[in-house]
């Protein structure tokens, strides 16, 4: 035990119990680099069987996503969707739901803002935004919602609720942009009509970057004081960790998992609204991007704190922002990225199981009995 | 929101001075030794589809034998700022200066965003959608009258047939599928009036379970020769193969996937088009905005005729070429009605593949069974 000893030597220095916090915080931290660096280095052991240079890859992907001013324009151009749809898994997550069809929600909210926004015309300005903005995010709560609702009062696995009603949502879309919501001029694209330019959200100062970047931003705070800092979010984690147990308590479970299901369904239907206010200038098929799905990715990496989600979000937008130069420079296919987001994924949730087994961050290690 | 401008401002500085570092530390080979002309394709979906973007990186492929021009290539690129990116990422990092973004959807409002921030550099959009009053000088577009090769397609499957009963696996209900639909009966039915040709949409552009689950709906439905338009025929031409239907092609060449099914197929000619537009760029020469052809231009093609086809057929479809390639030749022509029984051309009337009428076809002619609704 004497090297028990040598390691808990520098508690000495510090406050009492303050390399105990230190030490717990930093499991949350540590654990979650060390599979996403060993998921890097698993990817880079797959390209080396495939004869290509993981150094090469891991070089073109930093020079592409951060390595110069534009490629953080591009990484961060492509954040703000991210940051939604990650809020979208994150906050129903901490209720233990696994809730993984926030696509669905992104392409509603997408359509239903830009049907309010071609009937509104211009003359409304930043006050049609805002509403463009709250009938997307209803949009949004109410399809996310209702999975939280067959969840609690009918018992319906959520899951496959809200992975099966993406599709449905989808359907719908098409439906609406190519009957009733579909303006006549938009031929061999059908799309609704065109926003009024005074409804279309900017970019920040010279940059290409929309204003649903800090919007996100923003979102991933509040969700984080919310759950962190509030009664309401430690309700939540409580129900989340044992839900018996929370019923017992008297907690609302039922208003809990309503409230978050639908916050997070809000979150990703305004990821709807900025695609069609600040890129498509229309609602579309193509709002059909695929973010709900990596923003599954993000919140599982982001081991479901909102704050994390945003470096985690930038990291992933990083990564897709190169898959372009990775498939002109070294012949990769374009499928490679989403390979290497697989790796990742692997090794974040087989590091699940590290959490209290790490004998390094045990906080009694550390000075505290 | 001074706060925001100031963490953005420190991110663009901290990236320039990794940008610095990462030019110093940037590893050997894999900068890219550029000629004097980069050119840079983005598909929508995999170039290998046997379809819309094989069809494309065909025409790519045969620009790299061109002396002094760089081929740049990226595919699975969606039409949201995804695209607006690859077209920005080629350009800073590879040097392109033309650009072929290839999907109908990359052009509003994508390539109208790009466009303006780069005036020295020429976007080339296919689909058709330019136009002078309204878009910037330095897009152009350009499409081909692909319905004749829908048209040969029913010819050739109007001679195979033997319920009388076609199959055609569609995407969405727009102008240009509804084009070859039409188009596609009317081939067949200049063999024999009484052929009829049942249409599915699936809804998507690439939804291959979809495209599956028609193609075995219509063979069920009695259907013997079936024929698309959705962007990767791969998918209906190997299901309907495996049900003993005759294909015919669409996009791309498909026979490698049913030798002995396959009949031909209307098929896009890029690579003439690419090629002359690249050696008008090298020669300094404007690319007009606005290009269309068919196949007298060289813009289609048809897929080499298969062993299936009978000597009748190859005979009829020689001379309506022979006559398409002339000019004048129309597949929509009056008498005609579309199948609720309005009056599409009355007797004596027609409209040319030239003809603007046919951009807004929102009918199905009689004899084609579906809804367009």
């Amino acid at each position: 035990m004497t090297a028990e000893v040598g390691l808990s030597g520098p508690a000495g220095l510090a406050p009492p119990g303050a390399l105990a916090w230190v030490a717990r915080r930093a499991e949350a931290v540590c654990i979650p680099l060390g599979a996403l660096i060993a998921g890097l280095a698993a990817f880079g052991l797959f390209l080396a069987v495939l004869g290509k240079s993981p150094a090469d890859f891991y070089a073109l992907v930093y020079r592409a996503g951060f390595g110069t001013p534009f490629s953080w324009e591009n990484t961060l151009s492509r954040t703000a969707p991210l940051l939604f749809a990650a809020l979208c898994v994150a906050l129903p997550a901490r209720l233990g739901l696994v809730v993984i069809g926030g696509e669905g929600a992104i392409v509603l909210g997408g359509v239903v803002a830009g049907a309010l926004g071609a009937a509104l015309g211009g003359g409304f300005g930043i006050v049609g935004i805002v509403l463009m903005a709250l009938a997307g995010m209803l949009t949004g709560a109410l399809w996310i919602g209702a999975i939280g609702a067959l969840r609690h009062y009918r018992g319906v696995n959520e899951t496959i609720a809200s992975l099966l009603l993406a599709y449905i949502a989808i359907a719908l879309m098409n439906h609406l942009v190519e009957g009733p919501l579909r303006d006549p001029a938009s031929l061999n694209k059908p799309s609704t009509a065109p926003l009024d330019a005074a409804l279309r959200v900017g970019n920040i100062a010279e940059t290409e970057i929309h204003w649903g970047l800090p919007v996100g931003i923003a979102c991933c705070i509040l969700a984080w004081v919310l759950i962190e800092r509030t009664t309401w979010g430690f309700a939540a984690r409580i129900a989340g960790g044992n839900v018996r147990a929370a019923q017992i308590q008297g907690l609302p479970v039922g208003r809990l998992i309503l409230g978050l299901t639908a916050l997070g369904g809000a979150f990703a239907g305004l990821a709807g609204v900025f695609e069609v206010a600040a890129v498509l200038g229309s609602a579309n098929g193509s709002l059909v991007a695929g973010y709900g799905y990596t923003g599954i990715l993000i919140a599982f990496l982001a081991r479901h704190n909102p704050l994390a989600i945003i470096p985690v979000a930038i990291l992933l937008a990083g990564f897709e922002a190169a898959s372009g130069l990775v498939q002109r420079r070294m012949d990769l296919p374009d499928a490679t990225t989403l390979v290497l987001q697989g790796f990742v994924f692997i090794a974040i949730l087989l590091s699940e199981t590290l959490y209290g087994r790490l004998r390094l961050f045990a906080p009694e290690r550390w000075g505290r009995a | 929101m001074p706060r925001h401008a100031l963490t953005r401002r420190g991110l663009l500085r901290g990236g320039a001075a990794l940008a610095g570092a990462g030019t110093l530390l940037g590893p050997a080979g894999i900068a890219r030794a550029a000629g004097p002309l980069t050119v840079g394709f983005i598909y929508v979906g995999p170039k290998d589809d046997f379809g819309y973007n094989q069809a494309h990186a065909e025409g790519a492929a045969a620009l790299k034998s061109i002396e002094g021009v760089t081929v740049v290539e990226e595919e699975n690129v969606a039409e949201t700022i995804d695209v607006q990116k690859s077209m920005e990422s080629m350009i800073n990092f590879d040097g392109a200066s033309l650009l072929f973004p290839t999907s109908f959807g990359y052009f509003d409002p994508h390539i109208l965003a790009m466009a303006p921030k780069y005036p020295d550099l020429r976007f080339q959009h296919c689909g058709g959608m330019w136009s002078a009053d309204k878009h910037p000088t330095n897009v152009g577009s350009y499409f081909g009258y692909i319905g004749m090769g829908q048209y040969l397609n029913g010819i050739a499957a109007g001679h195979a047939t033997r319920t009388k009963k076609l199959g055609f696996v569609a995407a969405k209900p727009i102008p240009q599928v509804l084009m070859n639909i039409n188009s596609f009966l009317l081939g067949a039915r200049a063999v024999d009036p009484s052929i009829t040709c049942q249409v599915i949409f699936t809804g998507e552009w690439s939804l291959a379970v979809k495209e599956a689950e028609a193609a075995n709906a219509l063979a069920d439905g009695g259907a013997d020769v079936i024929t698309c338009h959705v962007d990767s025929p791969k998918v209906v031409m190997e299901t309907a193969a495996a049900r003993d239907c005759y294909l015919c092609g669409y996009h791309a060449n498909q026979s490698s996937l049913g030798p002995d099914r396959y009949l031909t197929g209307a098929e896009w000619n890029w690579a003439t088009v690419y090629t002359r537009m690249v050696e008008q760029t090298l020669a300094r020469e404007p690319i007009p905005n606005f290009v269309r052809g068919g196949l007298a231009e060289g813009f289609i093609k048809m897929s080499p005729l298969g062993p299936a086809v009978s000597d009748a057929a190859r005979a009829q479809i020689e001379t309506t070429q022979a006559l398409i390639v002339k000019g004048g030749f129309a597949a929509i022509k009056g008498p005609l009605m579309d199948n609720t029984g309005r009056v599409i051309a009355t007797e004596g009337q027609s409209f040319a593949e030239t003809d603007v009428a046919l951009e807004s076809m929102d009918y199905l002619v009689e004899g084609v069974l579906g809804s367009t609704s």
